[in-house]
Formats: C-alpha cells, structure tokens, sequence
C-alpha cells in the first residue's frame, strides 16, 4: 500500500521534462530506480534460521528430538532454511529499488506483493542514519525517514555509507527547497558542532537518576527473597531477569547509546550523532518541532542539570531525545535555534502553580502541577521529584480542550489539553475552572494569531 | 435544524465562552435513539432475571431482577440529561464541541487545522435520520465528534467546515 495514498495516482514522473525522467545525469538516477547495498539480502537470510533456533531452545523436548536425527539431517536442513532464505533475500533485494523524484521519494519493494511508496519530500520531518554494530564493520547504513503517516517499512536498509550521506543531504536538500538541478550538487551541508556532552557529566547524569538505582535496589531485595521463599534458583532468575534488564536499560545501555552526545547545526537543522557501539545520526529540519519537554530529574537540580526531549511529528526519531544532560544555560541557547521566537527562561518563569485546593483532588502531587504561557508557547508543568516542564508553540496547536471530573466540579477545577500535531498532549491539570475557561478561549485566539506567524513549510524558499 | 437559544436552558452554567452566535443542540431523535440502545440491551436480561425463578417456581429470587431495572432506570435518565449537554458552536475562526455532565468536556478545533471532516451514518442512525459528523486534525488525541446530527445538518456542516479549512488551512 502506498503511505501517501493521494500521491498513489500521480502521472509517474511528475511533470514533463522533469530531471528524474531524463536521461540520467553524472551520479543521478536511472529511471528504474537504484538498488540497495548488496549486503542487504544477508540481514533478511539469517532471521528465519533465529526464528527457527528459538522454536527449538524454547522446548527442550524438541532439541532432544532434533538431536536424535543426527548431525547431517540436522545440517542438510539448516543449509536448506538458510538457501531458501537467502535465496528470497537475493529476489527481495532484486526487486528492491528506489529513486529521487522532484516531488517525492519513491521506494518500491515487495516480491510477491507489490508495494509502491511515494514519501513527499515536502513532508519529510527528519532523517535518521543508523548503523547497528556489525553495518559499521561492513560500511553500510540504515536510512530512516519521518514522514507524517509513514510506517517502519519506509527505510532504505542497508545503503553505503558514504551513499547514505549523499541521499541525506539531497533528500533534505529537497525537502528544504533548493532548485532540483542544485540539490545533488548542494552536497552535505557544512555542520558546526553546537554542544558536546562530556563523557564524565553524562556517566555522573546516569549515576544521578532514580530509575537505575530503584531496579538495583529490586534486583538486590527481590532476587535473595524468591531465592528464600520458593528455595528455586530458577525462580530467583526469573524474577531477576527483568530487573536486570532494567538496570542495564537505564546505566550500561543509556551510557552506550548516549555516549559522545553531539548537537552540530547546519543549514539542514539540528543534528544529533551518538552512540559508542551503534552509531547513529538524526537531523530534525527547523520548524518542524511540536513539542519541547525539558525534564529535570529530583538529583540534577541542584547540579542545574536538565534532559531535554523533542516531539516531532511523524514516526518520531529515537525517543525524541535532543540532549541527554546540559546545563539550563546551555539548554536555553541551543532551544533558541530550534525555536527562534520562544523564550523558555521566559516560560518557565511564566508558570503558575495550581490552587491550593488541588490538593483535595491530587494529595501531594498537586504542587507539581501548574501552567503559564508566554507570547509565543503554551507550557504546563508536572511532575514533584521528576519535574517535567511541556513547551507547545502556539503554531503548533491542533485543537483545545478543557475538562472537568466529578471532584474537579465540585472543587471548581478544570484541566486544559493542548494537542499537537505530533500526535501528542500537553496537560495542565487542576487549574481555577474560571481561569481554565478563560484560557481555553484565549489559547484557540493565540494558536490562530501564532499559525499567520509561523515560517512556510519549505524553510529554504 | 433547530437551533436552541444562545447558551441558555438547563445545566449549561457558562463554561463555554460567551460568544455571539448561537450554541446548537444535537437532534431529539439522537436521545430516541440512544434510549431505545439501552432497552434493547436490558429488557432480555430484565426479562429473563425476573421470569426464569417464577418459572422455576422460587418466585422470591426474581428480586434480583430489580437491580438491572433500576440500573435501566438511571441509565434512562443520565442519557437524557448526557444528550441534552451535547452542543456545538460555530464561530468564525473555530468549532466548539461541548458535552458532558459529570465529565465535562469543551473542545475547541480551529478551522485550519482540520485535515478531514467525516460523517457516518449506520443503519440504526439512518433508521432515526441521524448522521454523525467527525473532525480530524493531526493530533490523534483531538476528540472531536457530533453525533445525532439531522443528514441536511450535517451535509451543511461538512461543506462549510471543508470550506473554511481550505480558506484558513496551515501547514503543520
């Protein structure tokens, strides 16, 4: 099926005289569309043999039965799953082709169902090039797009690297609006690296956080009590594992993506690089921003530390992170890029807390909460040892709602809902009713003031 | 079509923001509708509660059967008072949508920022002359629906929502 279902019907080659339907120029595009790295079809063999290794480890029984068969059964099977697998890869791969219209990217694939998927590059929100461990051995990458309503199969996987890098700036070259006959010519945009976390602050940052210290301290209180209680070790591992997980995910696991966390701006937008064993490389266009969450954990305040994490619409590039720790100051700068009429020491300070008789709707928590707006963002504030500040442009507003509960009611309380196009929420919960309603009627007037300010999609033309 | 007096009647205790122009309320049929939902789905189990124990001759635990009964009963009223809180407001840059009377709930949609306008009509809607009529914007959490619409209502609507959010359409 195609992702852009209205592009589905487009005279192929968009209009006449087009540089994608002529003859194909020094490094252009052949008609037909180019194929992926011929390392491709070799990610797709082995899944089917893992498959079938899981089915067999997960029942014991049936690894005794396959060892009985003997060794060359069992071998003569293997190399069969593994030639028919490769042999679909190879026809997969084959078939596997992608080319660079003036208006779109188009990516067709599909052996046995055809899918043809036309991403408008005028759509496009990022670009992600990832390359897991084993690519970078072997000099190939994943390109990822976000484009609004595209799913996970829109990624060219794999393409060289230097490939990679090529298609990245003419796509995003493209989509920014450069004349079409420039855009393969315009090249990599220069980059300029912004900020850099250092590798100490961002091990003390992980060392600081709630999470990894609340699994360790499961793990070491939960592993020794099933050990007690059911006297299995399997039983203990179970329960461990888990755990264990967690622990990882927040320490060892955050610190090897996050390792080497660098901001560099070019005329491309923001782009993020991280990442010690598995690389990876996003670019967030300017302007294509929804939401700006700074999250300031209970031990970085008094360190003044805060992670910052940004909603973009369409799929949303890895975890929306933009920077894992920074200092306010820094934090304030590298937002005035992004968002280049946002004060955000301005918002923050513009919160007001919630009424003191929140607490009878929310006991504790409800200091947490509060909600300010300044001339250009809407921001609410949640959260007392996790203090989570939520930054929606009013541009950005897709609609506004207001809600009250039962208790609410009977407190005179409101919640405001601030939805963006990122397909998400910005709540600023028990607020004055009458407040509330005074500012749901003047936030639709600012979300609409603030669209007629708001920079063109193209943000190049 | 009929449109009901600016902001005025029961339960609507101003907190909608006090516009010029008129809130409308949602058709009677849509109530007709809904009552006739919950009948449907309590009289058999009413029924069945009450007749079975008389039939099996214990005619004193048919007494349980009162509880669906009285749980319809409240279900009638709430649903008369849930349809009557439906109302909508057209003014010149957005939709407000508001319903509710425990959870309340005001909706407001700027015109630009709709990507489609959808109205459906099932067989039991169609039954009551009824259509419903849905907004999407780009945010998925956007909530913003009319049901019991009367069909020309509706087609009206449609058109001139469609029509406005061509005129005022922004990008994302």
């Amino acid at each position: 099926m195609s992702t852009q279902g209205e592009q589905h019907g487009a005279p192929h080659g968009g209009t006449p005289g087009s540089p994608g339907d002529g003859p194909p120029r020094p490094g252009g595009f052949p008609p037909e569309g180019r194929r992926l790295h011929p390392v491709t079809p070799w990610r797709r063999a082995w899944a089917p043999l893992a498959g079938l290794g899981a089915l067999v480890t997960q029942n014991p029984e049936r690894l005794r039965d396959a060892a009985e068969l003997g060794l060359v059964p069992l071998l003569g099977f293997t190399t069969a799953v593994l030639a028919v697998a490769a042999a679909y890869g190879f026809l997969s791969w084959r078939v596997t082709r992608y080319r660079i219209t003036e208006t779109e990217l188009r990516i067709r694939t599909g052996l046995l169902f055809r899918r043809t998927a036309h991403l408008r590059l005028d759509r496009i929100q990022s670009i992600d090039i990832t390359q897991p461990l084993l690519a970078r051995v072997l000099g190939v990458a994943k390109l990822k797009m976000d484009v609004v309503g595209a799913g996970s199969h829109d990624e060219l996987a794999f393409v060289g690297e230097a490939e990679a890098r090529e298609l990245r700036a003419e796509l995003l070259a493209r989509a920014a609006g450069i004349a079409p006959e420039a855009a393969p010519a315009a090249g990599e945009a220069p980059a300029r690296q912004l900020y850099r976390v250092e590798t100490r602050t961002l091990a003390w940052a992980l060392a600081l956080l709630g999470t990894g210290w609340g699994a360790l301290l499961a793990a070491l209180a939960g592993i020794p009590l099933m050990l007690w209680l059911t006297g299995s070790v399997f039983a203990a591992a179970v329960t461990g594992l888990p755990m264990a997980v967690a622990l990882w995910r927040s320490s060892v696991g955050g610190f090897l993506t996050q390792y080497g966390w660098t901001v560099s701006e070019s005329p491309d937008g923001l782009r993020l690089d991280h990442g010690l064993l598995q690389k990876e490389h996003a670019t967030v266009p300017p302007g294509r921003v929804q939401s700006v969450r700074l999250v300031e954990p209970l031990l970085w305040r008094r360190r003044g530390w805060v992670r910052v994490e940004l909603e973009v619409a369409g799929a949303g590039h890895e975890s929306g992170l933009l920077l894992p720790v920074t200092t306010r100051a820094e934090c304030v700068a590298l937002l005035g890029r992004l968002l280049p009429r946002v004060d955000i020491e301005a918002a923050v300070a513009a919160v007001r807390p919630a009424p003191r008789r929140a607490r009878w709707a929310v006991p504790v928590w409800w200091r947490g909460y509060g909600h300010g707006v300044t001339e250009a963002v809407f921001v609410a504030r949640h959260g007392r040892l996790r203090r989570v500040h939520t930054l929606v442009p009013h541009a950005k507003v897709q609609s506004v709602r207001l809600t009250r509960g039962p208790r609410q009611q009977a407190l005179r309380l409101a919640d405001i809902h601030v939805d963006h196009g990122a397909g998400g929420t910005a709540t600023a919960r028990q607020m004055d009713a009458g407040y509330a309603a005074a500012e749901v009627a003047a936030q639709a007037e600012r979300s609409r003031l603030g669209r007629r300010a708001a920079r063109p999609d193209r943000w190049l033309t | 079509m009929e449109a009901v007096g600016a902001d005025g009647a029961d339960g609507a205790d101003g907190d909608g923001p006090e516009e010029a122009g008129q809130w409308r309320r949602v058709q009677p049929a849509l109530l007709t509708l809904w009552r006739a939902v919950l009948v449907m789905w309590t009289a058999p189990v009413v029924l069945v509660a009450a007749l079975l124990p008389v039939l099996l001759g214990a005619p004193e635990w048919a007494l349980p059967a009162l509880l669906p009964l009285a749980l319809a009963a409240w279900g009638w009223v709430v649903l008369g008072r849930v349809c009557r809180s439906w109302r909508y407001l057209e003014r010149a840059d957005d939709l407000l949508i508001s319903r509710g009377v425990m959870w309340k709930q005001l909706t407001v949609v700027p015109y630009g920022r709709m990507q489609l306008v959808e109205v459906t009509s099932g067989p039991l809607d169609r039954r009551f002359s009824l259509a419903r009529l849905q907004l999407h914007t780009a945010a998925a959490a956007t909530d913003a629906t009319i049901p019991g619409l009367a069909p020309d209502e509706a087609e009206r609507l449609r058109d001139r929502l469609t029509e406005l959010g061509e005129a005022r359409s922004a990008g994302l």
